[in-house]
């Protein structure tokens, strides 16, 4: 027996209209990861973490719950339980990711704003105002809900002056720069990658060689953005020699992540296979989306077989810790 | 029996496309999900008004994985995941109330 979608469609698109995200976070959870960055409020350019990876580790949570209901008899009170959705915050005792786990996507965050510092790149931040992109509500279909969403988005870039956004994620990317446009009049903000911008940036190369890197190109980044050179260019420079599966670039694999929702065990099994294709060489992974990071991750065979590219580029660059040797922040 | 719905198609968002498929194959052999109607035939079911298929194909149609393997290499260069979304949005609507 699958996964009631009605239900769980219902309670995600309920969230997003009622609550502003799919999985909705506390502000605080949500913007923690700037702790200590002291970076500007607002601004015409900002970082956009459209939330995605500070959900990764309640995602990944709850994923693992629900394919423990995938054929149980609980899923017959899901449609009981999107009625108390409206209610109550359901998802929020659905998920209880560890310390560790919240720091790791959190550490990545403070990477990629690190990165950006160090290659002379200006940007604010919006904190407690930024709101997640509504990609899984595109995904799925659910146009009424994701065109209010986008809305309200639009309105908290107009009022804090936005003009352009440095994204984090492939999904963030795709919606603003090529999703938003084509159901909001007069959208037009300049949206580029921060491993776009990074690519640009001045940034000093690696002095030393740091090995071999395996990367596993995102979907979205791939096929949808064409964004396939640029993680490449900036591995190079930051000292590793880049391998690439057989699957790679526009013909890269999916890691089954986006159907996690509503069929976490076929999504692990792609993740599995996915994984299978990438550990050939023996060489640590780079992913560049929180999604396939976190699928693929549990997938590994260790929580260190798979790290987020901006580990890797901050460890040669920044001398900050890397997928090996973290650090709490 | 099979029941054939003249009108399914305009209960469909009007930017479905997949009059170009000639269903080559291709889609399916690439599809990471090997899943053997995604998405060619779903695709003639939806043009030959084959409303009962399509519900039937529930699952099917959200198991996609949007990851554009297929269409990145369509020959006729038929919009394969949009035209799936937009099947999405149709049983959101139909089945599901979830509106458009």
């Amino acid at each position: 027996m699958s996964l009631p979608k009605k239900a769980i469609l219902g309670i995600l698109t309920d969230n997003l209209l009622n609550r502003g995200s799919v999985l909705p976070l506390s502000d605080r959870t949500a913007i923690q990861w700037s702790d200590g960055l002291d970076i500007p409020r607002g601004g015409e350019t900002v970082l956009y973490t459209g939330h995605m990876y500070q959900i990764m580790p309640y995602l990944g949570t709850m994923a693992n719950r629900m394919k423990a209901m995938e054929n149980s008899w609980i899923t017959k009170f899901m449609n009981l339980g999107r009625f108390v959705n409206r209610f109550i915050n359901v998802s929020r005792f659905m998920a209880f990711p560890g310390k560790n786990e919240k720091q790791t996507y959190n550490n990545i965050l403070r990477a990629i704003a690190l990165l950006l510092r160090k290659g002379g790149v200006k940007y604010g931040y919006l904190y407690e105002d930024e709101l997640y992109s509504g990609a899984l509500i595109y995904d799925q279909g659910v146009d009424m809900a994701l065109a209010n969403h986008a809305r309200r988005v639009r309105r908290v870039f107009e009022d804090h002056g936005v003009r352009k956004v440095i994204t984090v994620d492939p999904h963030t990317t795709n919606m603003l720069r090529h999703v938003y446009p084509e159901i909001l009049e007069d959208f037009d903000l300049e949206v580029q990658s921060y491993l776009e911008v990074l690519a640009d940036a001045d940034l000093e190369n690696a002095e030393k060689s740091n090995g071999e890197v395996m990367i596993h190109d995102s979907c979205v980044y791939a096929r949808y953005e064409g964004v396939i050179e640029q993680p490449r260019y900036l591995l190079r420079r930051a000292g590793f020699t880049v391998k690439s599966p057989e699957l790679s670039g526009a013909l890269t694999h999916c890691c089954g992540g986006p159907i996690e929702s509503l069929f976490p065990s076929r999504a692990h099994e792609i993740a599995a296979k996915r994984m299978e294709q990438l550990r050939t060489m023996g060489d640590p992974i780079a992913a560049m989306c929180p999604i396939c990071l976190v699928n693929l991750k549990q997938a590994g065979k260790n929580n260190d077989e798979v790290g987020d590219i901006a580990e890797f580029l901050a460890r040669a660059l920044l001398e900050v810790p890397g997928p090996k040797e973290r650090v709490t922040a | 029996m099979t029941t054939v719905n003249t009108v399914f198609i305009e209960s469909i968002d009007p930017r479905f496309d997949a009059a170009a498929c000639m269903n080559c194959g291709v889609c399916t052999a690439l599809c990471p999900l090997e899943i053997i109607p995604l998405p060619r035939m779903l695709f003639r079911e939806v043009m030959l008004g084959l409303e009962d298929k399509i519900i039937e194909n529930e699952d099917t149609i959200y198991s996609c994985l949007l990851c554009k393997m297929c269409e990145a290499n369509c020959p006729a260069g038929v919009p394969i995941a949009e035209n799936i979304r937009l099947l999405r949005n149709y049983i959101n609507s139909a089945l599901y109330g979830l509106g458009r």
